[in-house]
């Protein structure tokens, strides 16, 4: 977008020292592609609702539907009304959705019928007449995978994808970015096609923003981190985002798909890149994703990989106390899947800075608990001066929890109160949650601004998505020839393989 | 949890703001700043709601410093909320009589969180010099709300003014962030012509108005003029005219919908809703340094209230 703002004058009510003025978007119009889908209504539509009782929308803006329905645009009004009434996190008020409600425009079509995008096309010239949007346009796909190709092409091929002199055009693809290398170069190259990089945001809401912001700050506005952060001080690094539900009727998506490609490519790599990059530049776009592909261009996979990765599938049994079904039994899953629902592997990077240091990555579903952690495992103390008297103790640890309750913990070794002189493991506790989640402007809607200001640099960029593939490809031709996963108990930490995994290098997984 | 200490000293309240962590430990870590609230008894209570609202964001140790008859017995009652009836906070309110209400600055000491920055709020007036005043030294951040406080327009800006050091700021600045918000994203949209003229319409008993005249006409080098109507909002109106036309924000009393009228004369409505107390609060505990913007308005605010005669009567508006 730098290319839009250059050659604006400078507007002379912006000033650097003046900084508690807010920005706010320019006009412009979303155009909602798969209006009518589970994440349009439980997140995006309230997510507009409540920017728009905010006074945080666009003074200036168009909400146009896009979908297979034959709606009129009161149907289409009704239709988010009851949507936003169910989820909105600000009071439902009148007035705020008679203006919000104003601007919807709703287009009829299939997303392969090209008269449909010129329908689309004349609908947005109305919107920039009548609402002021000033041929500034996102584009939101909200559709399955396999359809975003055809909707760039049918948006090229209307003129809708090039922006007219002094405007923007932008596209919002969702995760998975592919399914492998190959899938994700082929979609990119269809997107990359017809939208310039910059104008292209990559969104996986797993990855909020304020995480991304909260772990570069504590890696870098801090002093006493940093020197300890490599593998003098590392041993390593455990990197877990656990669920404790099912599939949930993901069956269509998930099945074929699995864990490792649903989680480990996109957001545990992400989370890794974040927790091992080098200290970008700049905390701006450009200089933010030069480090994380560097550190993803360095992660190497373990050579034997059957040692060193393991894959499983949750069995029948209890979870916190209620009776729970087996992937295996899950409506749409062929009794004989090798779809994983837990995988966790083990990379290296050869790097100076980490080489010697593992990172260890697992997700599932149906374990324990919901939880995301980073945890940084520190080497044992080469001596401790108080004798065979005190125990050993566990090594020193700092957790990033990500998610719920997200804030950092460091565990060292403390006495024991008391004469003896016995140490003893603690804990130093904070959380974000008390301090500085402002009262919270929700993931959806921060995202929703950043698209609507051309702001980007917290989504990942297509090397990034290619790099991950690459690491994950080979793990995943693997398990294919390989037996099928292990089942695990629900409610458990994964199957036994992921135990005997961290037991060969002689750790061994935290119970998070 | 609510904690009466009748006829106390301030000692026995930090002990037992310590004795209540190590017993329940009901009360979180994690406190960002300590903030002190010397308030009158009649504001008290909403300047306590408002500041545990904000706690939700940045939470604190709150200490509401009430004075009452300055001629009686010198006394100090004390009372501890945590918990459901703190937010995110712990509140300590002291209630001072007597020679006690010359003490504050001694009284607060013990009861300062260790290493975290401590902010003054006076709710309901203005100190002629808060970087001066016992309650204002020990703290970096001042906060003062001129809107409530008395005195004419010219009284008050007078204080703000010559009372104005680095890390003060004024609620009635504070309010006006997203009025300022949208005009400036209005300047970020074509056509990029020279603002010539501005208008500001509003209560001119209020600095509010006068304030953003000034920021306009500082940053914009163009002559701006406050327009005074009789009505209950603060703000009405804000006009910027230029080549092609005026362009202007409206938003009528009692409401949160505001309208932007093109130079076209086409009209867009959106949501201008009107910042309560504790947003505006939440909004200057965000930041611990000096506001020099502020810091420049007010001083301009004056000077430009004193040498000019810019202000004009235009009851004429209508709600």
């Amino acid at each position: 977008m730098n290319q839009i703002l250059s050659p604006q004058p400078v507007n002379p009510l912006r000033d650097p020292a003046d900084r508690r003025l807010p920005r706010i978007a320019s006009p412009c119009g979303l155009v909602l592609f798969g209006v009518t889908g589970d994440l349009s209504r439980g997140k995006l539509l309230p997510a507009l609702y409540d920017l728009a009782n905010q006074g945080l929308l666009p003074v200036g803006f168009a909400l146009v539907g896009f979908a297979r329905r034959d709606w009129t645009v009161d149907q289409f009004c009704d239709f988010v009304e009851k949507s936003v009434r169910a989820h909105c996190r600000t009071p439902f008020r009148e007035t705020s959705w008679r203006q919000f409600s104003s601007g919807f425009r709703f287009v009829q079509g299939e997303f392969s019928d090209a008269e449909a995008f010129d329908r689309l096309a004349e609908t947005l010239r109305d919107v920039d007449e009548t609402q002021g949007t000033g041929g500034n346009h996102a584009f939101y796909l909200s559709v399955p995978p396999s359809a975003s190709p055809v909707v760039c092409e049918n948006l090229a091929a209307s003129h809708l994808a090039t922006p007219p002199e002094g405007s923007w055009r932008r596209v919002v693809v969702e995760k998975p970015f592919g399914h492998d290398l190959e899938s994700a170069i082929a979609l990119e190259s269809v997107v990359g096609q017809v939208f310039p990089q910059e104008s292209i945001f990559r969104i996986d809401h797993y990855l909020g923003k304020e995480t991304v912001q909260n772990l570069l700050a504590l890696r870098f506005a801090n002093e006493m981190f940093e020197p300890l952060w490599n593998s003098h001080h590392i041993d390593h690094v455990q990197i877990t985002m656990a669920e404790d539900i099912g599939i949930a009727g993901r069956a269509g998506y998930y099945d074929g798909i699995g864990a490792a490609r649903d989680v480990i490519q996109n957001h545990l790599l992400q989370l890794m890149a974040l927790t091992a990059m080098d200290e970008p530049i700049a905390f701006n776009a450009s200089d933010l994703s030069r480090e994380k592909e560097k550190l993803l261009s360095a992660v190497v996979l373990p050579r034997e990989l059957g040692m060193h990765t393991s894959r499983g599938q949750y069995a029948a049994g209890n979870q916190a106390g209620r009776p729970v079904i087996a992937f295996h039994d899950e409506d749409g899953i062929a009794p004989d899947s090798a779809t994983e629902t837990f995988a966790a592997i083990r990379l290296d990077i050869d790097t100076r800075r980490w080489a010697g240091t593992p990172f260890y990555l697992r997700t599932g579903k149906r374990l324990g608990r919901r939880v995301t952690e980073i945890a940084i495992v520190f080497k044992t103390v080469p001596h401790v001066p108080f004798g065979p008297a005190s125990e050993v103790l566990a090594p020193n640890a700092l957790v990033v929890r990500v998610q719920p309750d997200e804030g950092v913990r460091l565990r060292f070794g403390a006495k024991v109160p008391g004469t003896a002189m016995e140490i003893r493991e603690v804990s130093m506790d904070f959380g974000y949650g008390n301090s500085f989640t402002q009262a919270s402007p929700e993931a959806y809607e921060r995202l929703l601004l950043d698209v609507f200001l051309g702001d980007p640099p917290l989504f990942p960029r297509r090397p990034e998505v290619e790099l991950s593939w690459k690491i994950l490809d080979p793990v995943e031709e693997y398990w294919a020839s390989h037996e099928a996963p292990e089942p695990y108990a629900p409610g458990s930490w994964g199957p036994a393989g992921a135990d005997q995994m961290m037991a060969r290098d002689g750790r061994a997984w935290r119970r998070p | 949890m609510i904690i009466p200490l009748f006829d106390t000293t301030i000692n026995e309240v930090a002990d037992k703001l310590v004795s209540i962590r190590l017993e329940g430990g009901v009360i979180a870590l994690s406190r960002v700043l300590t903030l002190l609230v010397p308030v009158g008894a009649a504001a008290a209570e909403e300047a306590i709601e408002a500041a545990n609202k904000s706690s939700m964001e940045h939470p604190c140790r709150l200490i509401v410093l009430i004075e009452g008859d300055p001629t009686g017995k010198s006394a100090l009652d004390a009372e501890i909320r945590v918990g459901g009836d703190a937010g995110a906070s712990e509140v300590v309110v002291l209630r001072l009589r007597g020679q006690m209400i010359d003490q504050q600055a001694s009284l607060v000491v013990p009861l300062l969180l260790p290493d975290v920055p401590v902010v003054t709020w006076w709710p309901d007036r203005v100190p002629d010099v808060p970087a001066s005043t016992s309650l204002g030294t020990v703290a970096e951040r001042r906060v003062t709300d001129s809107r409530m406080a008395e005195g004419s327009l010219v009284e008050r800006l007078t204080r703000l003014s010559h009372g104005y050091r680095p890390g003060d700021t004024d609620l009635a600045w504070t309010s006006l962030t997203w009025w300022r918000a949208h005009l400036a994203s209005l300047l970020d949209q074509p056509p990029f012509e020279r603002v010539t003229r501005v208008v500001v319409v509003g209560r001119t008993e209020h600095p509010t108005p006068v304030l953003l005249a000034t920021w306009l006409g500082w940053k914009l080098h163009c002559p701006a003029e406050v327009e005074a109507v009789e009505s209950t909002a603060t703000l009405r109106r804000v006009e910027l005219h230029r080549a092609s036309g005026v362009i202007s924000i409206d938003r009528p009393q009692g409401t949160s919908a505001a309208t932007l009228t093109m130079p076209s004369g086409q009209v867009r409505r959106f949501q201008l809703p009107p910042p309560s107390l504790s947003d505006c609060l939440s909004e200057e505990l965000r930041r611990l340094d000096a506001d020099t913007v502020y810091g420049e308005v007010v001083k301009r605010g004056l000077a430009w209230l004193q040498h000019g005669d810019h202000l004009t009567d235009a009851s004429q508006v209508e709600d």
